[in-house]
């Protein structure tokens, strides 16, 4: 496709995107009354303009990049802001402050595609990417993090604070596809065969332990077995796609388990989340420690199939509903319909990132890729699944929806660098495919 | 790597699907189920959002109303006339739910029943807040007052109707209670009140009236009479043996006259006397003889099933009673042993004899107004069957009013110059060693009747174990009647 036709595409669906997040604005700021709309849409139009020039960037610096990325992620933003306008639309509010994380988001998105003009550099960095995101990650342990709603991953700054857990996972994510592409080979040799699996040597399992260990330390002493989980999985997910050993991924849901067995035995916090899972409408619990999680589904549930209309319903029962259940809100407010309609856009993102993998032809590459769609997806259903009683509940972002500065701002930073994959892989020839050209073999595929 | 990108394409598909399929658990199959669990205040918040209708009386005095308040919950319901009202209109809690009228007229209160005025649509399209429909009793404020101050601290009942309509004129029981803190939407406040009204030996959110059922003892012969007189073997000069007491069957047990004497002096005694002077033993050999006439004639005015009614009731009794206890049914009879009835179900029997032997449905609603005074909805009067024949219901009507006109009679003290009253005294026997609950049920004028009343003082109040019907209930019966004939003027 040429650029020109690509970039049109992206500002023609862009446009609809901010439209239908202005159209939302509006109904919500209507919902309260009608001089709400006065103060609501100036704060739609910034996050539209914000918008605009970023895809006017994005033509300058990153023309070939896919075109579907920037409006599937305007509409999830302009779609969450619209809910957590609608939970607090005070000019000190959350719903003014997520506007101005979108604008600074937006400028992180827009900072990482000028500097960064070949993300290939990033692989030579690849250690300092890994101890930052382990040091971020176990940054909360240490006497400067804070404990926030029973979870150990914050650190505060004076009147702010931030989750480093946000930005780890882009590091680390670096680091590994950096670190695979060096040893998928080595990694993946099996030398023994059990059954139908094939089993490399066993030093080989060093990283997988290590990373098992950290993913621990994050269960027990941040008390937080979401991002446990999420960091752990990733790694599982790009070993198996950089070696298509299925015995690692088989070996380390094993090890993942034992931890979360010992944790649960051993932790009084982690069965209480288990019991409210199973339990969440006992008596003793609903009124409880399964407050929030049973508002949850009755917003789902009063919402039904159309929703109560935005800004009709009644979100604003559930305790951080701006936060980790902003899913929530779209439940109650637009139903069915609306829930689905968020997961398909998800689900697009997801596939177009992975896309981009698919079409990048080298190692590093194709595993900063989907190793970074695959995180944002794992911590989408990790998230989706709590609010919606699917997985115990754990405190995580939903990307681009919940409110917080760390989660949107890491958030762009990961799709602007699997932008610039996608540009650099639909620009760049492909040495693998142009030395076959060169032969004069076979055509591309 | 190609592959395995697609495979965890797939995977990751997989698990969208599986929140999708769980959304769907949520918002369509599971949602009523889920949204109705005990812990989901939603609804409450939207009920409480709406302006809920006024409770007003026929004569216009407000018994409930919302007033706007600055918290979550936007509308607090007050119940202006304190205790006055309590068993009338209930109360509109946000810790204990509703009760009474509020309870059953929740859907009209809250706008929300199938009627839907203009007013309705105005608020659906411009949202200027939406407003309940107003109720209008059929009480009477002034008889409700004057209700109160005869029954007086005793502890009892009054329930006036119209017997044409059945419409309740008055409802009166002591103790009573004050809705307004329990509505409050402070939960502190409303939790206090109700541990207050729950602590003393009485519950005063119990509506006597309604809900607790006495042996209706002598007032009960008007039932025994009415299915004497229906089964065509007596009519109102069939003579009765006069012993002091009575020998029942299967057993060495007696039944005494109250007076522990013949009730006249001529050995024999006849029907419309035994009314008049209340004789035990006449109605005794009645039940005795037929027990089953007895259990029709007290089911088709309305024992053994809970009264349709506006608000809930408790059933009376009048059980069948088996051959091998036949004694019960000496004491049927005269309104004893199985026997017993809610004052509402005596008033009931009062306004059927004066309706002509039609058994008026007892109703508290007589209009449904929409919140810009345009009546939405009328509530026709209803009837539950006819029980007697107008035959009957005239002779009982002269019977009872010669309980009152009669020099020997037991209601005298329900006198009213000028005014022909029909009664029927009643002092029923509880438990060992208590004293009697004096009854009285009597309706008025006799040639077109315009209230029934049924009084009871439990355990003859102030006159305690000395106390008869005639003496307590029926000066109370007597205050009601002569009060309604100067408010409403007939």
């Amino acid at each position: 496709m040429q650029s020109s036709v690509r970039r049109n595409t992206e500002l023609s669906l862009l446009i609809v995107a901010l439209i239908v997040g202005a159209g939302a604005m509006t109904l919500v700021a209507l919902a309260r009354s009608v001089d709400r709309i006065a103060l609501a849409l100036p704060l739609a139009g910034v996050v539209a303009v914000a918008y605009i020039g970023a895809h006017v960037l994005v033509r300058r610096v990153a023309r070939q990049a896919d075109p579907l990325v920037l409006p599937l992620v305007a509409i999830l933003n302009a779609v969450g802001l619209a809910a957590v306008y609608r939970l607090d639309p005070r000019p000190d509010g959350f719903g003014p402050a997520q506007v101005t994380w979108t604008v600074v988001g937006l400028v992180f998105f827009a900072g990482t595609l000028l500097a960064l003009r070949d993300y290939r550099i990033l692989a030579r960095f690849k250690y300092i990417f890994g101890f930052a995101g382990l040091f971020l990650l176990l940054l909360p342990i240490t006497p400067l993090g804070t404990e926030i709603n029973g979870a150990q991953l914050w650190l505060r700054f004076g009147g702010y604070s931030f989750q480093p857990g946000e930005i780890a996972k882009i590091c680390l994510v670096i680091f590994f596809a950096a670190y695979l592409a060096d040893r998928k080979e080595l990694l993946s040799i099996a030398t023994r065969r059990l059954g139908p699996l094939h089993i490399p040597d066993l030093k080989h399992f060093g990283p997988l332990l290590v990373m098992w260990s950290v993913s621990l330390a994050v269960m027990f002493y941040e008390k937080d077995l979401g991002s446990s989980l999420l960091f752990f999985s990733i790694f599982l997910v790009m070993l198996y796609i950089a070696t298509a050993r299925i015995v690692y991924v088989a070996f380390g849901m094993a090890l993942f388990a034992a931890g979360a067995f010992v944790g649960y035995q051993a932790f009084s916090h982690v069965q209480e989340r288990v019991s409210t899972w199973f339990n969440v409408f006992d008596p003793k619990i609903v009124q409880d420690e399964g407050f929030q999680l049973a508002q949850s589904l009755f917003s789902f549930a009063t919402g039904g199939l159309f929703g109560t209309g935005l800004g009709q319903g009644r979100p604003g029962i559930i305790p951080e509903a701006h936060t980790d259940f902003v899913f929530s809100v779209v439940g109650e407010e637009l139903g069915l319909l609306g829930t689905a309609a968020v997961l398909v856009c998800f689900m697009l993102l997801v596939a177009r990132g992975l896309r981009v993998a698919l079409n990048t032809r080298n190692d590093f590459g194709q595993l900063l890729a989907s190793g970074l769609i695959a995180i944002f997806a794992i911590q989408t259903v990790i998230i989706l699944g709590g609010v919606t009683r699917l997985l115990p509940l754990t405190g995580i972002t939903l990307p681009f929806m919940s409110f917080g500065g760390s989660s949107l701002l890491s958030n762009f930073i990961l799709v602007a660098l699997v932008l610039r994959v996608s540009h650099q892989s639909a620009t760049e020839p492909d040495p693998a495919r142009t030395g076959e050209i060169l032969i004069g073999g076979r055509g591309g595929p | 790597m190609q592959t395995q990108i697609r495979r965890v394409g797939m995977g990751l598909t997989v698990a969208f699907l599986a929140v999708f399929l769980q959304l769907n658990y949520l918002q369509f199959w599971g949602a009523e189920a889920i949204a109705d669990k005990p812990g989901n205040s939603r609804e409450l918040l939207r009920e409480y959002s709406i302006k809920r209708g006024d409770i007003v009386t026929a004569d216009g005095v407000t018994v409930a109303s919302s007033r706007e308040t600055k918290g979550d919950f936007k509308f607090e319901r007050t119940y202006p006339q304190g205790e006055l009202y309590g068993h009338i209109t209930g109360f509109y809690s946000l810790v204990f739910g509703a009760s009474r009228i509020e309870s059953s007229f929740n859907d009209e209160l809250l706008g929300e029943s199938d009627v839907i005025s203009m007013q309705d649509i105005r608020d659906r399209l411009f949202e200027s807040g939406e407003q309940g429909d107003n109720i209008k009793l059929t009480i009477n404020s002034e008889l409700q007052e004057v209700a109160r101050q005869a029954l007086g601290d005793q502890t009892g009942a009054v329930v006036a109707l119209d017997p044409n309509t059945g419409g309740v004129l008055a409802m009166w029981s002591n103790p009573s209670f004050d809705p307004t803190p329990l509505a409050a939407h402070d939960t502190q406040v409303a939790r206090q009140a109700m541990e207050q009204l729950r602590g003393g030996d009485s519950d005063p959110l119990f509506s006597i009236a309604t809900s607790k059922g006495y042996p209706p003892g002598s007032t009960f012969k008007v039932v025994t009479i009415a299915a004497a007189l229906e089964s065509a073997k007596y009519n109102a000069n069939s003579r009765f043996p006069d012993p002091a007491e009575l020998d029942l069957p299967q057993t060495d047990e007696t039944l005494t006259n109250f007076t522990k004497q013949p009730c006249t002096t001529v050995g024999r005694i006849d029907l419309f006397t035994a009314l008049t002077v209340s004789c035990d033993t006449t109605f005794a050999i009645i039940g005795l003889d037929i027990p089953d006439e007895l259990f029709d004639m007290a089911e088709r005015l309305g024992f053994n099933e809970p009264l349709p009614f506006d608000v809930s009731t408790q059933a009376s009794l009048a059980p069948e009673v088996p051959d091998d206890q036949a004694p019960f049914r000496a004491f049927a009879g005269i309104g004893q042993g199985n026997v017993q009835a809610t004052p509402l179900q005596m008033a009931v029997v009062a306004a059927t004899i004066a309706n002509d032997g039609v058994v008026p449905r007892p109703r508290l609603v007589e209009q449904i107004i929409g919140p810009n005074v345009d009546v939405v909805e009328d509530i026709p009067p209803e009837t539950l069957g006819r029980a007697m024949s107008t035959d009957t219901a005239n002779t009982l009507t002269d019977m009872m009013e010669a309980v009152v006109d009669d020099e020997r009679g037991t209601g005298t003290a329900a006198r009213i110059p000028g005014v022909s009253v029909a009664g029927k005294t009643g002092t029923a026997q509880n438990v060992e060693g208590a004293a009697p609950h004096a009854w009285f049920i009597s309706f008025a004028p006799t040639e077109d009747p315009q209230i029934a009343v049924a009084v009871i003082v439990e355990n003859g109040g102030s006159l305690g174990s000395e106390a008869t019907g005639g003496q307590v209930a029926a000066p109370i019966a007597r205050a009601v009647i002569e009060a309604d004939r100067e408010i409403r003027g007939w």
